[in-house]
């Protein structure tokens, strides 16, 4: 699990790699919790082209980065879903509250 | 109860480092039905609900056993059944609802929604302070036209 960020004034990319389950999920979070606060972006984009294996910990992931981004007044765009994750946000009904690509 | 023509059993202890082990085992024994990837994501993905479940709500304060048992069935039917001897759920009707979780802010209470949509069916059978066993049924369908 890797979590690698892109900040460009208030916007703010973050691409996240390899299997985000569970054990993985814990050290994302924090990581990503720990780039919000540093650079309070206005604008998060997610980018998942790198996620090998996603199952419900990810949506928690989501949903907590979406919960942030409404506090700070800004948005959030999940971009290069794979089809496997994909299929974990559909079924839970992800994409209805979050805008992906 | 339908036969069995093939099975495996795993067992491990509650580390989140398993998870992982667990859904690539059960990936790797079901590989022998030829799937096709989205059924091995699906069965994947069932899997590491049922296990994180069992490591977070069953020993959320120890360590304890997790058993896998995977069984091929007739007519490529995959059955899964993840056991632990943990704390148990007292209301198991209200665990399967989508969004109920007593896990916090780091789960999502999807877990058993996923794995219900992702599997044919599925079972939960618990007794408080004794343990949990789900059971999870998934056909894979026989693909002709292939070398």
């Amino acid at each position: 699990m890797e979590v690698l960020t892109r900040t460009n004034g208030r916007e703010m990319t973050l691409a996240i790699s390899g299997e985000l389950d569970h054990h993985g999920a814990h050290g994302a979070m924090q990581q990503i919790d720990h780039a919000l606060d540093a650079a309070l972006p206005l604008s998060l984009t997610m980018d998942l082209s790198g996620v090998s294996f996603m199952d419900s910990s990810g949506i928690a992931v989501v949903l907590r980065a979406h919960r942030r981004m409404a506090a700070l007044g800004g948005s959030l765009l999940i971009t290069g879903v794979p089809a496997q994750a994909r299929k974990v946000f559909d079924a839970a009904g992800v994409p209805r509250l979050v805008t992906m690509q | 109860m339908k036969k069995s023509s093939n099975y495996i059993k795993l067992e491990f202890l509650s580390r989140s480092t398993n998870e992982g082990f667990a859904r690539s085992a059960v990936a790797a024994f079901a590989s022998q039905l030829d799937p096709t990837l989205d059924e091995l994501g699906d069965i994947k993905t069932a899997v590491s609900e049922a296990v994180t479940n069992a490591i977070v709500h069953a020993y959320p304060d120890t360590l304890g056993k997790i058993v896998v048992r995977v069984r091929l069935l007739d007519g490529g039917v995959l059955e899964i059944a993840v056991y632990d001897w943990g704390r148990g759920i007292a209301d198991v009707e209200k665990a399967r609802e989508p969004l109920f979780t007593t896990g916090g802010e780091e789960r999502s209470g999807m877990g058993f929604t996923i794995m219900e949509s992702f599997m044919d069916t599925l079972k939960v059978r618990s007794r408080p302070g004794k343990g949990t066993v789900v059971t999870m049924r998934k056909r894979i369908a026989q693909r002709t036209g292939r070398a």
